[in-house]
């Protein structure tokens, strides 16, 4: 069966390109004459601009692994053996699942990290933000591996298989597969939603950005750059994604 | 080998699909035929003669040992028997060459060299040879389900459990999974086999038992029960299922 989505990256590339030529033309055409740009004086902070995208970029990494890390837990804990991690998982995705990013952020931080003395805005940040996405992976999983047939885990044992080679030769397999398009999604709204640090002070890119505005007293040019920012990083992450999807597209 | 039951019980929820199934066979049986109408409980039985399936209650001797009951006992039970179902049971991720290696390995400690051997060696002779890298997708049902005996039968298991082998094959691809399964039982392989194909059942097998409703309604030596069936069921059953072919 071909896949019905485009898939060509040229195509993407040329399709992107074109959006962002007619944003380009939309703004040019609401900013007549009255707009002044000012280039040069945000090019006078492209060090500080470049650090905070490292940092973005870091922040994403950490708060990757530890996310896919506790998606993982929390969906073994939600078939453990035991009902109170069992129920203690579920409430906690389903909590998670139900609060704003930024509530988890400011709740998190200020009513718990900060008051308790448990560490700095930066790492409480990245905790709390894969804290959060784990929650939607850990759905994301559990759909995954729910969706392999009964007849998989009867074959499994049939070959002598015990529980844990089951799920390691069968059920992860089978089922990182059928998640990886789902944890790609999730894994681009990560690195965007860490621009929601900026509120607990976190020094990346968005908050760098805001801050490069107000001192060069300018906007659009530190807002498209950092539109741009955040594109270098979800593109070539979707990109990859769907690489690895066609890798692991066997069973059609 | 003797298979032996006394008061098999096995319930799915509220379903009793085995309702206390008792039945003895000849000492010598080599290849018991599962046969009855569908949902009678034979692919149930065939489980928990296999082990994939531990029964609520009754006993259960192979040999005159019995099975046991507990998980683990069961997976060591297990890792001595082969299974062929009636879906395609094979990894979808995994080529026919490592669909059979796998378990040699990792459930029977080969080394990987002598696994991939004995691999290529099994599905050389069910006439799958050129077909090694192919995952199931790729191959045929016939070539599937040659694959997956392939498979069962790597490891040398004891006993041979077909469920059902054919069910979802055409005509065509019967006949090959057919002829494989003669051979193997004129060979000697020790075979459990739930099976509509009476005629082909009539021809391998030596002991038959003939189940409905979850309750056994004939055990007989296959020669007696295919000439002159004792229940008025049984006899239904192969007139209404010799008609037509």
């Amino acid at each position: 069966m071909p896949d019905p989505r485009p898939t060509s990256t040229t195509r993407s590339v040329l399709l992107s390109a074109l959006i962002v030529a007619v944003i380009s033309v939309l703004i040019w055409a609401v900013f007549p004459d009255t707009y002044r740009w000012h280039w040069g004086s945000f090019w006078d902070y492209r060090m500080l601009f470049f650090k905070g995208w490292l940092l973005m970029v870091g922040i994403s990494i950490v708060a990757m692994v530890l996310s896919v890390l506790g998606g993982l837990a929390l969906m073994m804990g939600t078939r453990a053996p035991w009902e109170i991690v069992r129920l203690f998982c579920g409430g906690y995705i389903t909590l998670m699942r139900g609060t704003p990013l930024l509530v988890v952020l400011l709740l998190g931080y200020y009513g718990l990290v900060s008051p308790l003395r448990l560490g700095d805005a930066m790492p409480a940040g990245t905790v709390l933000l894969a804290a959060f996405e784990a929650a939607y992976l850990a759905e994301i999983f559990r759909g995954a591996l729910d969706s392999i047939g009964r007849s998989q885990r009867e074959a499994a044992r049939a070959v002598g298989f015990d529980v844990w080679q089951l799920y390691r030769y069968v059920l992860i397999p089978q089922s990182v597969r059928r998640a990886l398009p789902g944890m790609a999604g999730e894994l681009v709204s990560l690195v965007k939603s860490s621009s929601l640090l900026s509120v607990l002070g976190v020094d990346e890119i968005t908050q760098i950005t805001k801050l490069i505005n107000a001192r060069s007293y300018s906007s659009l040019e530190g807002f498209i750059p950092l539109a741009l920012a955040y594109l270098a990083v979800t593109l070539p992450l979707t990109w990859m994604a769907r690489r690895l999807e066609r890798r692991f597209a066997y069973e059609t | 080998m003797k298979l032996e039951a006394r008061g098999v019980v096995k319930t799915f929820g509220t379903h009793r699909a085995l309702g206390g199934v008792t039945f003895e066979t000849q000492s010598q049986a080599r290849v018991v035929a599962l046969l009855g109408p569908s949902g009678g409980g034979k692919s149930t039985l065939l489980r928990v003669l296999g082990c994939l399936l531990v029964p609520e209650s009754g006993r259960v001797l192979m040999d005159a040992k019995e099975l046991p009951h507990d998980e683990a006992g069961a997976l060591a039970e297990r890792r001595t028997n082969g299974f062929v179902f009636q879906g395609y049971n094979l990894f979808p991720h995994l080529t026919a060459l490592e669909n059979v290696a796998l378990p040699l390995r990792v459930v029977h400690g080969m080394e990987p060299a002598k696994a991939e051997a004995r691999a290529r060696e099994m599905l050389d002779r069910l006439g799958l040879i050129g077909h090694e890298t192919k995952r199931p997708a790729e191959l045929s049902g016939g070539q599937q389900q040659r694959a997956a005996i392939a498979r069962a039968l790597a490891p040398t298991p004891s006993l041979l459990l077909l469920d059902e082998p054919t069910s979802a094959l055409d005509p065509v691809m019967t006949g090959e999974v057919l002829d494989v399964i003669r051979e193997l039982a004129h060979n000697g392989q020790q075979i459990v086999l739930a099976t509509h194909e009476v005629s082909f059942a009539r021809d391998v097998a030596d002991w038959v038992i003939f189940l409905a409703q979850g309750q056994v309604r004939e055990s007989s030596p296959a020669a007696d029960f295919f000439t002159a069936p004792q229940t008025d069921l049984a006899r239904e059953y192969l007139h209404g299922l010799a008609r037509y072919r």
